[in-house]
């Protein structure tokens, strides 16, 4: 492993001063036991094992390099909200209500010119209460070499967020694919049908929670149980 | 079920209007049909493929035409979605590379990259991973851009009816993959990359085989160019056809040839150099005219490129022998080297020795990182690839388990097969076939 701090930006070596992670920890998830599935006879001893799941903290300023020079413009247009810079890569968690101006701006200021998008990603964390849906989007700044990622979370009962089909064409059918792999809604969208699936397929294939079916043997009746109630390590 | 009954088969009358069936050579019919009703409009829908060979595998195009013009052209996919990015999250990390190396079969090394590259930086490996294990990526990496040019460049030469360009086009790209095939193993659906290196050292022979490889393509690349680039037809059916200027491939997300044939020399192998491209002297290609004829010029000009750097890496891998392809932790690296025995490919005998006959502790070892694998820190990552198409990435979350728990892949082709219509419209039928081949688009990519 290389002793090189990757939570802060690309220019921050030059005065070593790491950006800070919020000492607060939100888990969005726990793993239970050695294996995924519990009832499979598990004899290891470890089946009473419970590790929360903990995704890289929230960053604090400075977070080094031009990632500072983003994070100020992006807060005249909104109050900034959780960033993570995990990996040399820098994440700001966008309100979904904010998220077309965010967009245009990023797009528009001469000083930013994320003129490219490269589509836009669902996750599902099941277990992320009231933001179980995440868009996720990849911007790239072409005049000045900069990546980012914004990320939308929306809770599942309520999955709309506005579509940015008028800021970047490009996200047509990458949000087509998104709200058919994992039904969140891009209001504004001019034509958000299915995509890869077929126009009359129900459910979300995508989405941690979709049925997966298992496979009948001919044995005595029995089946091959679906992947996520297989035992597996996890 | 009769003939009359099928919409799919003969003439059938439908609410939306008539519907012919056509298969070739049965136009007479269309227009015999048309003729004998007076109140037919003049616009005509046409349904081509998905099965049409001039669609580059199953793409389904609904063309709205008048005449010979195209008014409107969408496109239908999804026919080769094979729920690639699902299944991986029922595999370990490793066995990632495996199902996305299926995804654009044209270009599998490429869609191991990007995954690889990004698990690798989650497990914060990215400085660790040997030197002789990124050479060998770059060189196949640009070995696999001149066979995926060439087929583009055949298939595309073959739907204008240049067969001639076809067959010379497969026939280098069988050198190509026998190549693939003596370094590693299969000609497709590779899985050589895996997190931390790649499968396999280098089998001997293999430099003078890449070399005499580079001294034949000398000879047979100029070959594309005496045929193609002046050649009256093909510039009539090529030039100003599928035009796309810098605007328009910004604001649809195209890249690759298609953006660098508007003159801008964008690409990530210069722009975001991974697997050491850095280190290695090539230049970025452009053209100047935003059409087919241009993206045409740009893939011929880059496998003159990419040979240059297949050069530079067989160089480099000239004094890398024995040096090792796989990152040292044990905990990440698979145990053992493979070899081809008498049944095909396995476990090298020396460590089906080691770990059956002399430790236990490195037999358990095996057994772990085999079955469980490895697990990989929480969060996400995302290492774009230049790949023959353009930006290729892997959306690669992990939430600490040992298998993905999501991977998600921009596919160029996905992206710029967008452009199909802005293209097209007010174009030619006819027109439609080149551009949709200037662009380039492999189904398998697209629909996952």
């Amino acid at each position: 492993m290389s002793d090189e701090d990757k939570t802060t930006g690309p220019d921050h070596a030059t005065d070593k001063v790491p950006a800070a992670t919020d000492a607060e920890i939100t888990a969005v998830g726990a793993r239970t036991g050695m294996f995924g599935v519990s009832g499979t006879g598990d004899t290891s001893g470890y089946g009473g094992l419970v590790a929360p799941i903990v995704f890289p903290g929230d960053a604090q300023r400075p977070f080094g390099g031009w990632y500072d020079e983003v994070a100020d413009a992006l807060e005249k247009v909104t109050s900034l909200g959780r960033v993570v810079v995990h990996r040399r890569e820098i994440t700001f968690h966008v309100r979904r209500e904010d998220l077309v101006a965010v967009a245009t701006h990023l797009r528009d200021d001469p000083a930013l010119r994320f003129e490219l998008a490269s589509g836009v990603s669902g996750v599902h964390y099941p277990d992320d209460a009231g933001a179980e849906l995440h868009a996720v989007y990849h911007l790239l700044s072409m005049t000045f070499n900069r990546r980012i990622r914004l990320e939308v979370s929306v809770p599942d009962d309520d999955r709309h967020l506005p579509s940015l089909v008028a800021v970047y064409p490009t996200l047509d059918w990458h949000e087509r694919e998104t709200w058919d792999m994992f039904g969140l809604v891009f209001d504004g969208h001019p034509a958000l049908a299915r995509i890869l699936m077929p126009d009359d397929w129900p459910g979300h294939p995508q989405r941690k929670d979709y049925p997966l079916g298992g496979i009948p043997v001919e044995y005595k009746g029995g089946s091959i149980p679906p992947p996520d109630e297989r035992r597996s390590y996890n | 079920m009769t003939a009359t009954d099928d919409i799919y088969a003969g003439t059938n009358e439908t609410t939306d209007g008539k519907v012919f069936t056509v298969t070739g050579r049965d136009w007479d019919e269309i227009v015999e049909g048309l003729a004998d009703n007076d109140g037919v409009e003049e616009r005509v829908v046409v349904n081509m493929g998905p099965q049409h060979p001039s669609t580059h595998g199953v793409l389904r195009l609904i063309l709205e035409i008048e005449g010979e013009t195209v008014t409107e052209a969408r496109c239908g996919i999804g026919y080769l979605h094979t729920g690639i990015e699902k299944n991986m999250e029922f595999r370990s990390w490793v066995q990632g590379t495996t199902f996305c190396t299926r995804m654009d079969y044209l270009s599998p090394f490429f869609n191991e990259a990007t995954y690889v590259l990004g698990v690798e930086r989650l497990l914060d490996i990215e400085d660790d991973i040997p030197e002789k294990a990124n050479v060998m990526r770059v060189l196949l990496m640009e070995l696999n851009r001149i066979s995926s040019h060439l087929v583009a460049i055949a298939t595309g030469g073959m739907e204008i009816g240049a067969l001639t360009v076809m067959t010379i086009g497969f026939r280098e790209r069988e050198l190509v993959l026998d190549l693939f095939e003596l370094i590693t193993g299969l000609r497709m659906n590779h899985a050589f990359f895996r997190p931390g290196g790649v499968a396999q050292d280098l089998p001997p022979g293999a430099l003078d085989e890449i070399r005499a490889f580079i001294s034949l393509m000398k000879k047979r690349l100029p070959e594309y160019a005496a045929l193609c680039n002046a050649n009256p037809i093909f510039k009539a059916r090529l030039e100003d056809v599928g035009h796309l200027d810098l605007e328009g491939c910004l604001a649809l997300g195209l890249t690759g040839p298609v953006l660098r044939s508007t003159g801008y020399p964008w690409d990530l192998r210069k722009s975001e150099p991974y697997c050491g491209y850095d280190e290695y002297e090539f230049d970025v290609q452009t053209w100047d005219t935003s059409d087919s004829y241009g993206r045409f010029r740009v893939r011929l000009a880059e496998m003159w490129e990419s040979l240059r750097i297949v050069e530079q890496a067989a160089d480099r891998l000239a004094g890398l022998e024995g040096a090792p392809v796989m990152v040292a932790d044990k905990k990440i690296a698979w145990p053992s080297q493979l070899a081809i025995g008498s049944d095909g490919m396995g476990n090298s005998l020396d460590h089906i020795r080691h770990i059956m006959g002399e430790s236990m502790e490195a037999l358990i070892h095996h057994f772990k990182l085999v079955t469980e694998g490895f697990r990989v820190p929480p969060g996400q990552a995302y290492v774009p690839v230049e790949s023959p198409r353009g930006e290729l990435g892997a959306h690669v979350v992990s939430d600490g388990g040992t298998r993905p728990f999501r991977a998600h892949f921009r596919d160029p082709s996905f992206t710029n097969l967008q452009a199909t219509s802005v293209m097209s419209e007010g174009g030619q039928v006819a027109d439609v076939i080149v551009a949709i081949a200037s662009i380039d688009p492999v189904m398998g990519g697209v629909d996952r």
